[in-house]
C-alpha cells in the first residue's frame, strides 16, 4: 500500500532496482561538469544518462572527466545509444558501455531514424532490443508514442517503455496525452516520458497522466538557471505523482458546485 | 607499426604492443575506458595478454555527457 501522505513507499522499480526519485536526467549540454553535478544534486535524481564516445586522445592526463564529478558508485548510470541510426551501431555501443562500466546491464536504447527530428526508427529499435535482451541487457527503450509499438517492446522484454512527449530537445511539452494514456493503460512495465518536456508544468502533466517517471536533459541544461530548474522539475514530478495518486475530482463542465455552505445565508 | 586509433593513424615503434602498453603511450593511464580491436571488445583482464598488431583498428571509448 502506497503511503499517499509521505510517499515513503512509492518507489520506482526498474529491472528489480528501486528508486526514490522518478526524475531521470541527462548529463549533456551543461556549461561545465560542476554545473552538471549541481543540477543533479538539486534534482535529487538517482539515474543519470551518459553517452558513449571516442576518448579524446590529445587530452592531458589530469584533465577531469564526467566520471570524476558523477561517480558511477553514487549514481545509477544509464548509458545511451544517442546518435546511433542502426541496430548494429546501437548494440556495439552498449556492449562497449557494459565493458566500460564493469558489467553494468541497465541501458537506454534509442535508434534514430532522422537527423532533423531525431524521431526513433522503431523497426531498428525492436531489432536491437531483441538482441540486447538475449545478450543479458536490461533495456529501457526510447520509442514513439505509438501504443502498439510500445506494447511490442514490452512483450519482447524491455524493462521500461520510454515514449517521446515531443521531439528530443524541442521543449514542446506533452503533445499527445491521449496516446500516452493508452500506453500507460496497457503497460505492465514502467512508462517513462523521454524527450519533449520544456518546463515544470509539462512534467506535472505527464505525471498526472500516470507516467512512472520522466527522463529529461535539455529542459534543465538549457534553462537560464539550470540548477533552479532542476529543483523545479523535482517538485513538479513529486507534485504530479501525488496528484495522480490522490485521484483528481470529476470534471463537471456545465454545472458549478459551491464550496461554501448554501444553508445559513444572511438574509 | 601503424595502428588506426579512433579513426586516426598513429605510428609506434616495434611490431606489436599490448593494450596496457598502448594506454601508457597515449597518456590515458588512470582513465576509465573500454577498448575494441577490429570490432571485438578486449576485456580488461586481457589488457596485458593480447597483442595489437600493425594495421589493427582500435577504438577507445569513454562516457561523456549525454541525454
Amino acid at each position: 500500500m502506497v503511503d499517499k501522505i509521505s510517499n515513503t513507499n512509492d518507489n520506482l522499480t526498474i529491472a528489480g532496482l528501486s528508486f526514490k526519485s522518478r526524475l531521470l536526467i541527462g548529463t549533456g549540454k551543461y556549461n561545465s561538469f560542476k554545473e552538471t553535478r549541481s543540477a543533479i544534486d538539486a534534482s535529487q535524481s538517482e539515474i543519470v544518462t551518459v553517452a558513449i564516445r571516442r576518448v579524446n586522445l590529445g587530452q592531458s592526463p589530469d584533465e577531469p572527466s564526467l566520471l570524476d564529478f558523477i561517480p558511477p558508485e553514487q549514481f545509477t548510470y544509464l548509458p545511451n545509444t544517442a546518435g546511433c541510426y542502426s541496430s548494429d551501431e546501437a548494440i556495439r555501443t552498449l556492449r562497449l558501455a557494459r565493458e566500460l562500466l564493469d558489467g553494468h546491464n541497465l541501458v537506454k536504447l534509442e535508434v534514430l531514424g532522422d537527423p532533423d527530428t531525431l524521431y526513433p526508427n522503431v523497426v531498428e529499435t525492436i531489432k536491437a532490443a531483441k538482441i540486447l535482451i538475449k545478450d543479458g541487457f536490461d533495456v529501457m527503450v526510447y520509442t514513439s508514442d505509438d501504443p502498439i509499438i510500445a506494447k511490442q517492446l514490452e512483450e519482447i522484454g524491455c524493462c521500461a517503455i520510454m515514449p517521446l512527449a515531443s521531439l528530443i530537445g524541442s521543449g514542446m511539452g506533452i503533445l499527445n496525452p491521449w496516446n500516452l494514456e493508452i500506453i500507460i493503460d496497457k503497460a505492465n512495465v514502467p512508462v517513462i516520458v523521454d524527450a519533449g518536456v520544456g518546463t515544470a508544468s509539462d512534467a506535472t502533466i505527464a505525471m498526472e497522466l500516470g507516467c512512472d517517471g520522466i527522463l529529461m536533459n535539455t529542459a534543465i541544461a538549457l534553462a537560464h538557471n539550470p540548477i533552479l530548474m532542476a529543483s523545479a522539475m523535482r517538485k513538479a514530478i513529486e507534485s504530479g505523482r501525488e496528484a495522480f495518486l490522490a485521484g483528481r475530482m470529476d470534471k463537471k463542465p456545465y454545472r458549478a458546485s459551491p464550496s461554501s455552505p448554501v444553508k445559513g445565508l444572511i438574509k | 607499426m601503424k595502428i588506426h586509433i579512433n579513426g586516426n593513424i598513429k605510428e609506434f615503434k616495434g611490431i606489436k604492443t599490448t593494450p596496457e602498453e598502448l594506454i601508457i603511450k597515449l597518456n590515458l593511464n588512470g582513465k576509465r575506458f573500454a577498448i575494441e580491436r577490429n570490432g571485438e571488445i578486449i576485456p580488461k583482464k586481457d589488457f596485458n595478454k593480447i597483442y595489437i598488431n600493425d594495421g589493427d583498428k582500435i577504438e577507445i571509448i569513454g562516457a561523456v555527457g549525454g541525454g
